[in-house]
């Protein structure tokens, strides 16, 4: 069963500021853990899901194949590395946003050992010596607010997202520390740290994206479903028995 | 109950549950599942996993592998019963047969697949619980370079024996994406389950 669930309105970004203020009192009730498919803009997706294919196919995948390689060289690990390193202080300010001040301040170490000891992000001591962090974005914020998931949406070129996701890609692009702090032109090194690293994992994982984008008999299908509960699943939502289907009980099953 | 399996099947199942059996010494017949059986089950499943993934065989001998492993340690026929939904019910006994062999080849190489691309690591047990009216093992697999990934095993006996019928990565869950999936063949297809069981010996 399909749950409709309203698009972004006006009303429900009053809703969203009233409940940012109550998050910083006393932290907002979670949506309910939507498990259903809400996809009303199905056709246009589709259409930019052909388009992102095209792309792919004559331009991403070939230049991401010319310079980089299936699992990734130590200087593809590097680049990932260093876009990570750089998204640290967005993930922080976020953790901030969501009152998870611990993980704000992990976040935080993390981005000092391997700025300074890994060598301006390159290397990742901070694994090694257990600093794992966690990344975040506006959308999980949006999300810890109260915010539900809307629609979903493919966007040009990005790929997957919600309503919810793609609002907190722009929110995140404007309120980046990197990007507020460094002087222009160093202040797009995040961007192009991250788009670099996104055309590294194209390589690096060719394999993946190949089997969802070319080799599925629906692959805007598949790369909605992986999309939604992989994202679902990173935002804390499938917990207990969330992802759990029956095949004994299918009434179809004998 | 499953008498429409294939005589190669049938044996290879029988063969491997015997050797499972030994190797974990479960009671036979299976007594009701425990935590500790399917955390002992999915421990078995990811050593032989892991030994794959170490070997340096060829991609062909270790997609072999991973179907034997499969065949193994999953309820095939629910699940490729479960992904063929509603049409099952209009399939005949041989199709049915050759559907579930045609799935157990196509499964093995798709998640072989995936699983390949954890040469260099390893995958551990690190919980296991009962949810509901079946047992969850979680996994982690670690990989140089990279985060850890969750890997979750859904754990049943209700085939009669202790077996896992659906895994679930970073929140990907392989029933619902293969249900979509075949589904999505199926309509290729036009619902002729012929089609879809050459489509899947192709892939």
């Amino acid at each position: 069963m399909i749950v409709t669930i309203p698009s972004l309105s006006t009303a429900r970004l009053t809703i969203v500021s009233g409940c940012a203020t109550l998050a910083l009192m006393a932290g907002c009730a979670q949506p309910i853990a939507p498990v259903a498919i809400n996809d009303p803009y199905e056709v246009e997706n589709r259409d930019m899901h052909a388009f992102n294919v095209a792309a792919d196919r004559s331009i991403i995948k070939p230049f991401a194949l010319a310079v980089g390689q299936p699992g990734g060289g130590p200087v593809q690990i590097g680049i990932g590395n260093f876009a990570n390193n750089l998204a640290l202080p967005g993930d922080a300010l976020n953790n901030l946003l969501q009152l998870r001040l611990g993980k704000a301040v992990e976040n935080t170490l993390r981005f000092g050992i391997n700025t300074v000891v890994g060598v301006g992000g390159i290397f990742d001591p901070a694994t090694t010596a257990g600093v794992m962090g966690k990344k975040s974005d506006f959308g999980e914020t949006l999300y810890v607010w109260g915010v539900d998931e809307g629609a979903y949406v493919e966007l040009p070129l990005l790929g997957p997202s919600t309503q919810r996701d793609a609002l907190g890609e722009v929110v995140d692009s404007v309120i980046n520390p990197v990007g507020l702090l460094l002087p222009s032109p160093e202040s797009y090194i995040g961007t192009v740290a991250k788009v670099a690293s996104k055309i590294s994992d194209r390589a690096r994982y060719s394999e993946t994206f190949d089997s969802v984008l070319y080799d599925s008999a629906d692959g805007y299908a598949q790369a909605r479903l992986l999309y939604l509960e992989n994202r679902r699943f990173e935002l804390g939502q499938t917990t207990g028995d969330a992802g759990y289907i029956d095949p004994y009980e299918d009434p179809y099953a004998q | 109950m499953h008498n429409n399996h294939s005589m190669m099947s049938r044996r290879r199942f029988a063969a491997g549950f015997a050797l499972g059996s030994v190797a974990l010494a479960l009671p036979f017949p299976a007594l009701a599942l425990n935590v500790d059986q399917a955390r002992a089950l999915i421990d078995k499943a990811v050593g032989e996993i892991n030994s794959t993934i170490a070997s340096g065989k060829s991609e062909t001998a270790m997609f072999a592998d991973f179907e034997r492993i499969f065949s193994r340690y999953a309820d095939v026929p629910v699940i490729a019963r479960s992904t063929l939904g509603v049409a099952a019910k209009s399939a005949s006994a041989a199709q049915m047969a050759s559907f579930t062999k045609a799935f157990q080849g196509y499964i093995s190489r798709k998640y072989g697949r995936r699983f390949r691309e954890f040469i260099g690591g390893k995958i551990e047990v690190v919980d296991a619980k009962a949810v509901k009216s079946y047992f969850e093992v979680i996994t982690v697999a670690t990989l140089k370079g990279e985060s850890p990934f969750d890997l979750r095993w859904h754990v049943s006996d209700k085939s009669g024996k202790n077996l896992f019928f659906n895994i679930i990565i970073e929140g990907i869950n392989m029933l619902a994406s293969e249900r979509a999936e075949i589904g999505a063949i199926l309509d290729k297809r036009k619902g002729d389950i012929d089609a879809l069981i050459a489509d899947l010996k192709a892939i």
